[in-house]
């Protein structure tokens, strides 16, 4: 998901770096007076283990191969501005040294994974583990904000592409949600292991009776992720097969959006075939959470002991 | 794993590597801007900055090979997002004008990378304000990356030499079983790196 140089223009990436500056500016000011010294270390250590982590792949499916991207998981054991700013060194470190995700597109990034994956991920963690108790809550709530994390960062990712007016929305919105919702399940699934391998060794540092961290803290930055997606993706959404065309006419470059599909592809126009409507896409979306809300249940039962020690 | 895998070449002793970090960063990111604003046809500006870059890896005594296998490694993320824009009218010049512009500015990283060592980088980070928690937790990154990476190989390698049962399921619950352990071991680490730090006198 990374985006690399050249897929954004400049009004894009600074309208991207703009917004990510501002969250993580919120983050940096929340850690600095509500993290105590002791804990400083462990932001630099954690970023360290993320990127470790993002190296060690797991076999997926013929022949490809995933790795976790963190931002959940960093939320869920360290709290979300925490999680801001460890995810947005871990993305400036692999910009620089790694040249995974381009300079220019840094903010893009930023804003994609550390503030809608991580603090976003951690807003969706914090409310819905409480559908169950205990490790159990904690469980189900890491694999289900993973999914979504996942798929919200994607979809900022194509109404970022498309903002650019290099790839068109109807192209662009399906591949990256529909790939990223797949992804999605293997982030989920492999945040839920993991918390569960940190509960078995150190309970203490998975803290299953933590209330939400201060609403304020969740609040603001979950504002400025709001406020991105308005910016960054609703053009699109709100007048749905034409948004991009006006935009792209109000913008100028007009000369870029395709008239028509180009490929017919098994899911045209993200619904499925024979079924016309707009409330097609909704429902494929809705259906795929509801799958992924499933899905976080029933690890979360698989996962965790019948009964609480 | 060698402790220089991410910038090898960042500590020769060139003149290109003694040049200032500050003008460095800058003209990097200069050059990656004007890049990216270029229009998608602008074929002259591509071949001087492409014979340019050539130039500088030459000066500072970066193997072209060196490059060109880090350029292997990162362009399937370039074509993998690139792929999308082809499924539009005339979607190819753009394809190749995107992909010329990404693998451009992804040369220029490198070269910027492999010239500059990344303490530098940091001290610049330092000098023009950034957030002091920021930068700490930067340096902090960097300099237990290669610890933590070395200890996730170690503990790979000690669960491969142990099981050998190679299910997709079973290796899923391996891998986080290891990252857990990972994240714990980490935890203790920055326990002790923070009365360490406190024993030196950091505030």
């Amino acid at each position: 998901m990374h985006i690399p140089d050249g897929f954004l223009d400049l009004p894009t990436a600074l309208a991207t770096g703009a917004m990510a500056s501002a969250g993580v500016g919120v983050a940096l000011w929340q850690a600095k007076r509500t993290l105590p010294a002791r804990r400083v270390p462990l932001l630099g250590v954690t970023a360290a283990f993320v990127f470790a982590a993002q190296m060690l792949n797991f076999p997926v499916a013929a022949g490809t191969s995933g790795h976790l991207v963190g931002g959940v998981l960093a939320a869920a054991l360290l709290g979300p501005s925490a999680a801001v700013i460890v995810m947005t060194c871990v993305l400036v470190l692999q910009c620089f040294l790694f040249q995974d995700g381009g300079a220019s597109a840094l903010g893009a990034n930023i804003f994609n994974m550390a503030i809608v994956g991580g603090a976003g991920g951690y807003a969706i963690y914090a409310s819905t583990r409480r559908f169950a108790g205990g490790l159990r809550g904690v469980v189900f709530g890491a694999a289900f904000a993973g999914w979504c994390s996942t798929v919200l960062a994607a979809v900022c990712c194509a109404g970022e592409l498309a903002l650019s007016g290099r790839v068109a929305w109807r192209v662009v919105f399906p591949a990256m949600a529909g790939v990223h919702m797949l992804i999605g399940l293997g982030e989920g699934i492999i945040t839920a292991l993991i918390v569960v391998a940190v509960a078995r060794a150190r309970p203490e540092l998975v803290d299953v009776r933590a209330e939400i961290t201060r609403p304020g803290q969740v609040l603001a930055l979950g504002l400025i992720a709001a406020l991105g997606l308005a910016l960054f993706v609703s053009p699109f959404a709100c007048e749905w097969p034409d948004g991009l065309e006006k935009v792209a006419a109000k913008l100028g470059f007009e000369h870029f959006v395709s008239e028509k599909p180009m490929m017919p592809s098994p899911l045209p126009e993200y619904g499925l075939p024979g079924v016309k409507g707009a409330w097609v896409t909704p429902l494929v979306g809705m259906a795929g959470t509801l799958m992924a809300f499933a899905l976080a249940f029933v690890l979360a039962r698989v996962l965790t002991p019948k009964k609480e020690i | 794993m060698r402790h220089d895998f991410l910038d090898r070449y960042s500590r020769q002793d060139t003149p290109t590597h003694r040049a200032s970090a500050e003008a460095k960063l800058t003209c990097g990111l200069a050059v990656v801007a004007l890049t990216v604003a270029a229009p998608l046809d602008a074929l002259p500006y591509f071949v001087a900055l492409a014979s340019a870059l050539v130039a500088v890896a030459l000066a500072a005594r970066i193997p072209l090979n060196y490059l060109g296998v880090r350029l292997l490694w990162m362009e399937p993320f370039v074509l993998g997002v690139g792929v999308l824009t082809l499924l539009q009218p005339q979607g190819w010049k753009v394809f190749l004008g995107i992909v010329v512009k990404s693998t451009l500015s992804l040369v220029t990283m490198a070269v910027l990378a492999n010239t500059t060592p990344f303490a530098e980088i940091l001290r610049v980070l330092r000098r023009i304000r950034l957030p002091a928690l920021l930068v700490t937790t930067l340096a902090l990154m960097y300099r237990y990356l290669f610890v933590l990476v070395d200890e996730a190989e170690r503990m790979q390698r000690a669960r491969v030499a142990r099981t050998f049962d190679r299910r997709r399921l079973y290796s899923w619950k391996m891998l986080a079983t290891v990252l857990g352990q990972l994240f714990v071991r980490s935890t203790e680490r920055a326990e002790r790196i923070y009365s360490a730090m406190l024993a030196r006198g950091w505030k």
